[in-house]
């Protein structure tokens, strides 16, 4: 248990400061790199609750193609330091105060909750593998998954007609 | 196993500074950046609860909030390139026109 307990804080301190250099930092590369550096702590956090695959995927799909694509965005636009401008003064303080207050909120109901969700101490057979994950997937959830590729579909031809619309503006 | 309260209050953290993020800063690719933050918060609260109840629906959600997520950045990104090439600038405090 304590062993577990160290790993979980480590990852969690990692995760936390990586999100917060994120939110912090001025360059916008450097933004998208701590990003990653988060996702990947929390694709270990996957690996520690039994869903392998789904940590496999969060690094190729989050940590692959979404922050690739981020960079190629931020890099082309050659917007790293852009939008630092602060119109509104109030906003800042205002806004952390608002965090800091649902950050203590949630931890207080959270943390205050014990004894309810009694967790198991050992996992079925194969749980969380690709196969009981594809069961799941194409047994249960079948129709959320046709809807998924419809929705894919309709995002692809989004960006297309939105990109190409202004070039035959301009 | 440590008590599934753990994940959640680190995932109720991450959420918080998503959502600040999206409060304080007005680069809009770091807006956008905040808002993945956020939904992988709730990826981990899913990933704690299917571990916690030994149900894969949680697991198969999260491919379902991933593939949401990528729909968005694809679509939001267009909309940034857009939105520079007209106004030379991501700052969402200057796109407050409808005329652009």
């Amino acid at each position: 248990m304590t062993t577990d307990l160290i790993l979980f804080l480590f990852l969690a301190i990692i995760s936390v400061a990586a999100a917060l250099g994120m939110l912090f930092s001025r360059n916008a590369v450097y933004s998208a790199l701590y990003l990653i550096v988060n996702f990947v702590t929390v694709a270990l956090f996957y690996l520690i609750l039994g869903g392998a695959f789904i940590a496999v995927s969060q690094v190729a799909v989050y940590a692959g193609a979404i922050m690739v694509l981020f960079l190629f965005v931020i890099m082309l636009l050659g917007a790293e330091e852009l939008g630092q401008s602060q119109t509104l003064s109030w906003q800042r303080p205002l806004a952390i105060v608002l965090g800091v207050g649902l950050v203590a909120e949630i931890l207080s109901v959270v943390l205050t909750q014990t004894g309810v969700i009694a967790s198991a101490s050992s996992l079925p057979e194969g749980f969380g593998s690709p196969a009981s994950i594809g069961n799941t997937l194409f047994l249960q959830y079948l129709l959320p998954f046709e809807v998924t590729s419809v929705l894919l579909l309709v995002a692809m031809i989004g960006a297309i007609v939105l990109t190409q619309r202004n070039k035959k503006d301009a | 196993m440590l008590p599934v309260s753990y994940y959640i209050a680190l995932s109720a953290i991450l959420f918080s500074i998503g959502a600040l993020g999206v409060l304080i800063r007005r680069n809009a690719i770091i807006i956008f950046m905040s808002v993945e933050l956020m939904l992988n918060a709730a990826n981990l609260a899913f990933v704690a609860f299917a571990r916690s109840y030994e149900s894969l629906s949680g697991q198969v959600f999260v491919f379902f909030i991933m593939t949401v997520a990528a729909a968005e950045v694809a679509v939001g990104l267009a909309l940034i390139v857009a939105i520079f090439r007209s106004k030379h600038n991501i700052d969402v405090d200057q796109m407050s026109s409808l005329k652009g």
